[in-house]
């Protein structure tokens, strides 16, 4: 068995390859449950039909969804421009972070607006976030891709001293956590009775902005040539640095909006428990949804799905929560190694000699 | 013992296991491959050790237990990138994420348990020298094998012939492929030693340095050794002298804790994690300086023949 290079990338692979992915992620989990002594199929369906089995489950799905969408968007448009931002998690904490901190100016009386000074708060930080790794790039060519993690700890590490020390409820008996938001804060609810929020709808409308914006502006043609041939970009007259401040500033918009999202919609306070590590899942929701908007969207409900799916086999299975860490990696590796086939084939012959 | 002392042997300790990854990952790039995996390694063979501690009561057997875990899953993702020729990031990404997954996945029954009384380590006569003794000479063997292990690598590296040609294939695997040598094999053996040095320093990490295990425990120190390679120039002395220093801001945190000085112990924390980024942005201000020293094949994935 050898590889052998296609004379062009293979566009139906290309779209096998993240369902292939996803088989092979379904056999390996049955082994391991079945290596855990559960019964296989009750862990398949609680990963795969308990999150889709009603209607309250689906808008969860939603819910959950709609910060891997946004923080997947953003980190797509940096790796087709070669930009590794692996610091979406960070940004998304500092959009939390600073939408929260305008929620906590907020009264009762406060008008609807205030949603909207929120998320623009949560965009600024998330952008000053990302801004921080673009302007160690730009002016001291420090690596990105650990100046964006080193940012996620100190992000953690900051909010986590708000909520302890200064933004800390007086009445809260020494939780954690700020005061609850008031009421005029919240993200608007799209269906009563669920979490469902206006920043699902947000986050599609962000989808069909990032594909204009990819697809059928210059400003996104030059970001995609850049990434592809950053030569022909050079000599087409295509600022690197522009595509590194641009890819930079909008993935951090985005994640700080989701993190916004996340403050003033389903939590509704901030607690040093923000996220469940939606900016790191987005970085596999971006590979699964092949760095394209559409395909993000059904990327982000699989992810979602694994996530609600580790909160169940937790409750109903007795097994960690981490399980959803092992089925997010165990679905990257195997989508990598599918990706493969979209630039090579497969020949079953014997090895020449000449070839090792 | 005088404070100066005390933080001299601690930073030793904190250096010793950024110092083992860091010589892993400077042959995994010497020869021309990233692993952003690091973080994931030592996470699992962090607790590989400490589990393989609390059953067989033997350090060594657990420090073992590391290198293995570490060497096998290395050997995954070298075949991924070596042979499928899949993006060194994002393979080095997945490792790190299933690394975080599986290790906390496996730990949870291990949260609980405790290691028994840890050694007391002195060398005889030195470690009886006032302030210096305490500091330098009654540390764990494992800091020691690192500082020797450093010199050990300066020399395969830089004056063996196998280190020679190691480095050619870092700088032209198409020039090493031509003359002969058997690139991708070459390369495959560079990554299951560097994940098998990862998989020490995981090790040390939970049955020496923190004798207990938490989720996530090694708390970022594979992405510090990552920069740590860069900040090195991609020279073992220098990642050795980067590994104390870096190990020198983590224990200073604690010490200015100690000492009563009043800032909010998270904003310490972060000290670590700011200081990498501050030393990476000042080594990396001179481009020439980094393209001059750093492999050019860095990164790149090489197809044999093509």
């Amino acid at each position: 068995m050898r590889l052998e290079a296609r004379p062009q990338p293979s566009v139906a692979m290309s779209i096998a390859s993240p369902v292939i992915a996803v088989a092979i992620t379904v056999v390996l989990g049955t082994l391991l449950f079945a290596l855990l002594g559960k019964d296989p199929v009750r862990g398949l369906m609680v990963f795969f039909y308990e999150p889709i089995r009603s209607g309250y489950a689906l808008s969860e799905l939603a819910v959950k969804a709609t910060p891997l969408i946004l923080c997947a968007l953003g980190l797509a448009v940096c790796y087709r421009s070669n930009i590794w931002n692996i610091g979406a998690e960070g940004q998304l904490l500092l959009g939390a972070i600073a939408g929260g901190g305008v929620a906590l100016l907020a009264t009762t009386a406060t008008g609807g607006w205030i949603v909207v000074a929120i998320l623009a708060a949560g965009a600024v930080g998330g952008m000053a976030w990302a801004g921080i790794t673009a302007l160690l790039r730009d002016r001291f060519n420090a690596n990105e891709i650990l100046v964006s993690l080193m940012l996620v700890y100190v992000a953690e590490m900051f909010l986590s001293y708000l909520v302890y020390g200064p933004w800390k409820d007086p009445k809260g008996f020494n939780f954690p956590q700020t005061q609850m938001f008031p009421a005029s804060t919240q993200v608007p609810l799209l269906v009563t009775g669920t979490r469902l929020h206006l920043g699902f709808l947000i986050a599609l409308a962000a989808v069909a902005a990032v594909w204009i914006f990819m697809f059928r502006t210059m400003a996104g043609f030059q970001l995609l040539v850049g990434g592809l041939a950053p030569l022909a970009a050079r000599y087409a007259g295509f600022s690197s640095r522009k595509a590194l401040w641009t890819t930079l500033l909008l993935s951090g918009g985005v994640a700080g909006i989701a993190g916004a999202l996340e403050a003033a919609g389903p939590l509704g306070q901030l607690t040093p428990h923000v996220s469940p590590g939606y900016g790191f899942t987005a970085i596999i929701v971006a590979f699964v949804g092949r760095l394209h908007p559409c395909g993000i969207v059904l990327a982000a409900l699989l992810l979602s799905m694994f996530i609600i799916g580790g909160e169940f086999a937790q409750s109903r299975l007795g097994l960690p929560r981490s399980l959803t860490g092992v089925f997010q990696g165990l679905l990257l590796f195997s989508l990598l190694a599918c990706d493969t086939l979209i630039h090579f084939r497969i020949i079953w012959a014997r090895r020449l000699a000449w070839n090792r | 013992m005088e404070p100066i002392a005390l933080l001299l042997a601690a930073t030793l300790n904190a250096g010793t296991a950024l110092a083992i990854a860091g010589l892993g990952l400077l042959i995994n790039e010497k020869c021309g491959i990233v692993n952003l995996g690091a973080e994931g390694i030592m996470l699992i063979a962090a607790i590989a050790g400490f589990a393989t501690v609390v059953h067989t009561d033997n350090d060594w057997v657990g420090f073992a237990a590391g290198m293995g875990a570490g060497a096998l899953l290395a050997l995954v993702f070298g075949w991924l990138v070596i042979w499928l020729n899949t993006n060194q990031y994002a393979t080095g990404l997945a490792l790190s994420m299933f690394g975080a997954g599986f290790s906390a996945f496996v730990g949870i029954r291990y949260v609980q348990e405790k290691l028994p009384a840890r050694e007391q380590f002195a060398i005889p006569w030195l470690a009886d020298i006032p302030l210096a003794g305490a500091a330098l000479f009654k540390q764990h063997p494992m800091v020691y094998i690192a500082i020797a292990l450093t010199f050990a690598m300066a020399w395969f590296l830089y004056r063996s012939r196998t280190g020679l040609v190691l480095r050619s294939i870092g700088e032209s695997p198409e020039s090493a492929h031509a003359l002969g040598y058997r690139v991708r094999w070459i390369r495959l053996a560079c990554v299951v030693a560097g994940g098998a040095l990862c998989g020490l320093a995981g090790a040390y990490i939970s049955v020496i340095y923190t004798p207990l295990w938490v989720e996530g425990m090694t708390a970022g120190k594979g992405w510090i050794t990552l920069a740590l390679t860069t900040f090195a120039t991609w020279r073992p002395g220098r990642v050795l002298l980067g590994a104390y220093l870096f190990g020198g801001v983590t224990m200073l945190q604690f010490h200015l804790q100690g000492m009563g000085v009043q800032v909010a112990s998270q904003l310490l924390t972060m000290l670590p994690y700011v200081a990498t980024i501050v030393v990476l942005a000042l080594i990396s201000r001179n481009p020439t300086w980094i393209r001059v020293n750093m492999p050019a094949s860095l990164g790149k994935p090489f197809y044999p023949g093509a």
